[in-house]
């Protein structure tokens, strides 16, 4: 979904711009209380599996392809505010050593890859994980459709962006059906993948992984209580 | 499998990230993405802007220079974040 230069107008643009900066300077402060000695050595490792990932295109449909945003399996490995700053440096890196994503379309594939997968990927992986029992088999799952729901979410804001500042005169409703239709196949292609990173993770160091915590202090503290019980 | 040392599950993900980013890579679909195949289709495609970046494309050997800028750059960033971090709360 990398934007490239042109599809957007210079105000719009260079609003996105202010939206990402402000959400990585936020990002920076706010990273400090998740980056500890299982997170930070992990941080720099997510970013470049991330785009190791987003080189691999995958065929969704005759003619269409689409690859990992990594919003969702970022934030759920290691906290949503340290991805917002990986995933900031894998959009920094495709534009200006691969052209991939405009200069002017940085702010803007920011926002929409990194700062909406983020968010919304949270915000549905936490939102299942209050809901559903507090199983660690369970985590990956969570993950996996809080990457799914933020891919079309981002295509819908892409949509959003382009009826404020779009160069070309679209029909915006052709333009959001065809956006989310195709975004919601590569949703599925993005909560397969990280359902398998998550999990393989998970399955080896259950702690390393930053959604799991709540799960793994829960049964700790069950631990200590059935413990406590007998003795 | 369980309790593999931090060590030896970074380098997986590293050693990971790196034969997707250099092997894999060759597999991926050619076809142009959601959003490239949308702008097609309607009509304004043409309204994009191409630059010339370091690098001419992703290839294996670009890929996996991709991943260790990334990987400096993401881990330098963490690392001052941590450290400006301890500093205050030393």
């Amino acid at each position: 979904m990398h934007v490239p230069d042109g599809f957007l107008d210079a105000p719009t643009s260079a609003a996105t711009g202010v939206v990402a900066a402000a959400a990585i300077g936020v990002s920076l402060v706010k990273a400090r209380k998740e980056l500890d000695d299982r997170t930070a050595p992990m941080a720099g490792l997510v970013a470049a599996f991330i785009f190791a990932v987003q080189m691999l295109n995958f065929p969704v449909a005759s003619g269409t392809s689409g690859h990992l945003l990594g919003g969702a399996l970022a934030a759920v490995l290691v906290g949503p505010w340290t991805a917002v700053l990986c995933l900031s440096v894998v959009f920094l890196v495709q534009c200006l050593l691969f052209a991939d994503g405009g200069i002017t379309a940085l702010g803007t594939n920011i926002t929409l890859m990194g700062l909406t997968t983020v968010v919304v990927g949270w915000l549905v992986f936490k939102g299942l994980q209050l809901v559903l029992p507090k199983r660690l088999s369970l985590v990956p799952v969570q993950a996996g459709i809080g990457a799914l729901v933020s891919v079309p979410v981002a295509a819908l804001l892409f949509v959003a962006l382009y009826a404020v500042g779009g160069t070309a005169d679209i029909p915006l409703d052709n333009l959001a059906t065809a956006m989310v239709g195709v975004h919601v196949l590569i949703g599925i292609g993005e909560g397969i993948i990280t359902f398998l990173a998550v999990g393989a993770v998970l399955a080896v160091r259950p702690d390393l992984v930053y959604g799991a915590r709540p799960v793994l202090a829960r049964r700790e503290l069950e631990i200590r209580t059935s413990t406590g019980a007998a003795a | 499998m369980r309790n593999l040392s931090t060590k030896w599950v970074l380098v997986g993900v590293g050693v990971v990230a790196v034969v997707l980013a250099g092997v894999v890579s060759r597999f991926a679909s050619g076809s142009p993405d959601g959003l490239t195949k949308v702008s097609e289709d309607h009509g304004f495609a043409g309204t994009g802007r191409t630059h010339q970046g370091l690098f001419d494309g992703y290839g294996s050997l670009t890929g996996v220079i991709g991943v260790l800028v990334v990987l400096a750059l993401a881990g330098g960033v963490t690392y001052l974040v941590r450290r400006r971090s301890r500093d205050e709360r030393s």
